[in-house]
């Protein structure tokens, strides 16, 4: 086999700080000047400000021409990847897979960016069908009854579950006594730190032996006090908790609800849902499965989906369509609504992408991309497991979901070189790769995710850059110690992180701390 | 049902070439094989009753927008809708950088690989803090309600008391979600305010603040368009009763208006999307968190922070400050939570600000304060109209008075809506107090002739 290597060299443009490339007087942009006649009737409008709060100083914003700031942020951009240029496999759990084209230009549509929220609802039909719509395919998807579209996020979305939760026990008079929340030890980190600002206290389940939540662990947690559950299925293992319906029908038993974290919901897509495994209530992230951009981390959508005994509880308002005028309209009325967790009603850029990439591909499509996505990990782990250093977690449980946790525990016991070390010297062929969720559990860990989007040639190019590294550690320490070196910056100094006396977190904070390059005032 | 003929262009191993070899060096006859940990019971029987697929992207295309051409936007008429979402010129500039693929479709990746987002989120933070007049600014929340909830909760865990006090013209939709934040951990109370001036009344605060509050929070401009031109004296009641002062505010405002923490404010939070984002249906909305450097201060932050650091040959290096303070460090333990926000607005809002500079940030304040005086001025004309209920000076909305018509809001923005304006948002659901009112909005993209056709229009209808 021939290393696909390639010999790369990441964008390295030394761009300052934006302020090093002020110059005073230059303006990137003008704002219209006002009438005469306004000018006659109201003066310079900035007199009636009250003397207390009129601003008469300028903020300390760069001066730039407009070229000047078009060629600083594109510097940056070409110093960052992003999915559209790197094979973007490294970031498990996170679903990173192409974003169609042709998605772009709708939700770049004037006909979408130009709306505002409280527009009359005969003007915006076309946004609240597509709302609807959306609603009504994921009716389908999870085999739930009913959506809200609201969350900005899948950590959103379990604040949305939470409250939902809330709202439902505080209805029956049981709040009180519902406490508790439980989730598993690798549920997304969002599982347990979100019930806790709702006020839960948060139970965690471990693994047993074969990478499954601890059925006896759990059978001794749950209770009377137990408001719900929040669990992800399958895991960031990989591993698909095949008793999940032994955990959903006990957790009702004691009267609590089933949430279930489909931020990821990539290898199951018309495979097995929400419905039949027994969960209330579901989210899923459209900026992961369902593929519109991450965008450096948002704007996305945690969508909900709740079983019909829960319509009540949704976050206000809710897209509904009248029956016999067939308008689309926001209903407000939901007496018990467990209130509002963002602004207006939704991300609707990311809801429009969702919405186009499931109508290109129809029922078949979606289970095709689940299906090529369970057959791109198990292909990826295969000949991952060849490699020198490597090891799978729960290695007894070989097939795999979407997804699997490996482990560098041999290599670093081998060679001193860890996770973090294969992590700063990938960045010198061209792509990324994070290391997993904490707590790690799994020594030395690495989640990996070959969506649907990465071809054979793709995942065989990862695995000859994995298969090299390790080759280096055991072989060419230096090379990784030093690493990167065909990045667009060399080794950082993590002490400027956490160390209070050392940190800058803008610019202003930098030149009072220091002066020139780190000099310390 | 299991390996389909047809080729998808968004899945390229769906070719049946290629999915015979991957099945074959990994060893299994059908995918069937690796889903074998799914048991009978929980698979789906059968296909997803969904619409038939549009495949080919040119039908794709005709189908989408066809939908999308159903709405009529606030630039093909007249809008005056603002209530926390607003119609301000977007840059070309904005929308080039943030359509740029390396920013679009990136997501998590480590400073050395993603070293572009993390400075221009750096840059963000550093340009917010310097409009603010402040030293930290966070990576966006969701938006700024989000923003509002999470500095309540921030100065709770600061002053380690439970109660806050919020004005009473706070912007109702985002009182709904504060109080998702607040609720079960906090109480609140509302600040009663006056019905002559619009703003709160400061007698009722006195009376409110006591050894348990935690936060008084107002924003400023006021929901109802006012500026509070009093924050020293509240910021001195609210710090002698040993409670923080929390400020929503319009980043728009402040070429021209003191940025809160000149008159004292511990946290300033809001919403970017003035700043340069599209209005989005109200998916615009990004939110910020400002605060002094204080590390008691940056500890409470839930939200990523992006520091700068040296590197081993002499660049600008960048990576999470305090990282365990987040909810991805520790769990159950952690400040509150974090995830996927709304990082890319940010960067707009970042070429916004490099944009606009000083003198755009000074000019922009100018210009709308200016036309929104004319526009209260000319409304106030109109026969049975009033803009000056509320004796408060505005920054860009402000309050006009319909009741003097004999004619509901809804009524008069219905026969706007025939006429090609959308009228400001109607406050008699939220502001019964306020009669038949609604907030007028005007940012630098309303024209003195949009104006007048707005009032001749009002002229007409009101009769």
């Amino acid at each position: 086999m021939t290393d696909k290597t390639r010999p790369f060299h990441q964008m390295r443009w030394n761009e300052p700080i934006i302020y090093q490339k002020s110059v005073p007087g230059q303006r990137g942009i003008l704002i219209p000047e006002v009438e005469d006649e306004i000018r006659t009737l109201v003066g310079d409008g900035i007199s009636s400000i009250p003397d207390t709060v009129r601003r008469r100083d300028l903020p300390n914003l760069p001066e730039m021409g407009q070229p000047q700031v078009v060629r600083h942020f594109n510097h940056l951009s070409q110093e960052n990847l992003g999915a559209d240029s790197n094979i973007d496999i490294g970031q498990g759990t996170c679903t990173m897979k192409h974003s169609p084209k042709i998605n772009e230009i709708f939700a770049r549509s004037p006909k979408l960016a130009d709306l505002h929220p409280l527009q009359d609802t005969s003007t915006v039909q076309g946004i609240l069908e597509i709302f609807f719509r959306v609603g009504e395919l994921f009716r389908e998807i999870s085999g739930l009854d009913c959506c809200s579209l609201q969350p900005g996020g899948g950590t959103h979305g379990v604040l949305a579950l939470a409250s939902i939760v809330k709202a439902w026990h505080r209805d029956r008079g049981e709040d009180e006594k519902r406490d508790e929340v439980i989730t598993t030890l690798f549920s997304h980190p969002a599982d347990a730190a979100v019930p806790k600002v709702k006020g839960y206290k948060v139970i965690i389940l471990p693994p047993d032996e074969e990478g499954q939540p601890d059925l006896d662990a759990f059978k001794s947690a749950v209770s009377d006090r137990t408001a719900a559950i929040f669990f992800t299925n399958p895991e960031d293992t990989g591993i698909f908790n095949s008793r999940i319906r032994e955990f959903t029908d006990l957790a009702h038993e004691f009267g609590a609800l089933c949430c279930y974290d489909q931020a990821n919901a990539n290898g199951l897509l018309g495979i097995a849902r929400a419905r039949e495994a027994g969960f209330d209530i579901s989210f899923f992230n459209l900026h992961k499965t369902f593929s519109s951009p991450h965008g450096c981390g948002g704007p996305a959508t945690g969508l909900v989906m709740a079983d019909r005994r829960l319509a009540g509880y949704l976050p206000v308002p809710v897209v509904k369509r009248h029956e016999d005028s067939g308008l689309y309209y926001l209903d407000w009325n939901l007496p018990k609504s467990c209130g509002k967790v963002k602004e207006f009603f939704g991300v609707a850029p990311v809801v429009v992408r969702a919405y186009a990439w499931i109508m290109a591909l129809g029922a078949d499509g979606l289970e095709e991309a689940s299906r090529t996505a369970v057959l791109n990990n198990n292909y990826f782990m295969k000949k991952m497991l060849q490699i020198r250093g490597c090891s799978l977690s729960y290695p007894n449980h070989p097939a795999r979901i979407e997804q699997a946790r490996y482990s560098w525990e041999k290599m670093k016991d081998d060679t001193g070189f860890g996770t973090g070390d294969v992590q700063r010297r990938i960045a010198d062929f061209g792509t990324h790769y994070w290391a997993s969720h904490e707590p790690w559990v799994i020594p030395e860990p690495f989640t990996i995710e070959p969506s649907e989007s990465y071809s054979k040639e793709d995942i065989d190019e990862y695995l000859d850059i994995m298969a090299r590294i390790s080759r280096e550690c055991y072989e060419d320490p230096e090379t990784i110690r030093n690493a990167p070196h065909n990045s667009t910056v060399h080794h950082i100094d993590h002490d400027y992180f956490d160390d209070p006396g050392k940190w800058a977190i803008t610019w202003r904070e930098y030149n009072r701390k220091y002066d020139g390059y780190f000099n310390r005032r | 049902m299991i390996e389909k003929q047809r080729v998808y262009p968004y899945i390229p191993n769906s070719d049946p070439g290629t999915r015979e070899a991957m099945l074959r060096e990994t060893g299994v006859r059908s995918v069937e094989e690796l889903l074998k940990d799914i048991p009978d019971a929980l698979r789906m029987k059968g296909k997803m009753n969904l619409p038939e697929a549009l495949p080919a992207e040119a039908d794709l295309k005709r189908h989408v927008e066809g939908i999308l051409a159903r709405n009529i936007t606030a630039e093909e008429c007249l809008s005056f809708l603002g209530a926390g979402c607003y119609n301000h010129h977007v840059p070309a500039a904005v929308d080039e950088i943030i359509g740029r693929s390396e920013f679009l479709t990136a997501y998590a990746g480590e400073p050395y690989e993603d070293h572009g987002r993390f400075q221009a989120l750096f840059e963000y933070q550093s340009m917010m803090a310097e409009l603010l007049d402040f030293e930290v600014c966070n990576v966006p929340t969701y938006d700024g309600s989000q923003a509002a909830g999470t500095s309540l909760r921030m100065a709770s865990r600061i002053t380690k008391r439970g109660k806050v006090l919020l004005a009473g013209n706070m912007n109702p939709d985002r009182l709904r979600v504060v109080r998702t934040y607040l609720d079960p951990v906090l109480v609140y109370e509302k600040i009663s305010w006056s019905q002559e001036t619009g703003l709160i009344d400061l007698d009722d605060l006195g009376s409110r603040l006591s050894s348990d509050v935690a936060a008084v929070y107002f924003e400023n401009p006021s929901y109802l368009g006012g500026i509070e031109y009093r924050g020293e004296e509240i910021a001195g009641m609210a710090h002698e009763a040993g409670a923080l002062l929390v400020v929503g505010v319009d980043p728009s405002s402040l070429g021209v208006i003191q940025p809160p923490s000149r008159y004292g404010a511990d946290i300033a939070c809001g919403d970017i999307q003035p700043l340069g984002i599209h209005m989005n249906y109200g998916g615009g909305g990004g939110g910020f968190i400002s605060t002094k450097g204080d590390p008691v201060f940056v500890e409470e932050y839930p939200s990523r922070l992006f520091g700068i650091a040296p590197t081993s040959e002499g660049e600008w290096g960048f990576g999470d400050v305090a990282w365990e303070r987040t909810s991805f460090a520790n769990r159950e333990t952690a400040k509150e939570f974090v995830g996927t926000h709304a990082a890319l607005w940010g960067i707009a809002a970042a070429v916004y600000l490099a944009s606009m500079g000083p003198k755009g940030m000074a000019d922009l304040g100018e210009v709308i304060i200016q036309r929104s005086l004319y526009a209260r001025k000319v409304m106030n004309s109109l026969p049975g109209v009033s803009t000056e209920r509320l004796s408060n000076v505005c920054f860009k909305e402000f309050v006009a008075d319909f009741s003097g018509t004999g004619k509901t809001v809804a009524w008069i923005n219905s026969e706007l809506l025939k006429r090609g304006i959308f009228g400001g948002k109607d406050l008699s659901g939220d502001f019964p107090e306020l009669g038949q009112s609604a907030l007028y909005c005007v940012t630098e993209k309303v024209s003195r002739q949009d104006i007048d056709r707005l009032v001749s229009v009002l002229e007409e209808i009101i009769g």
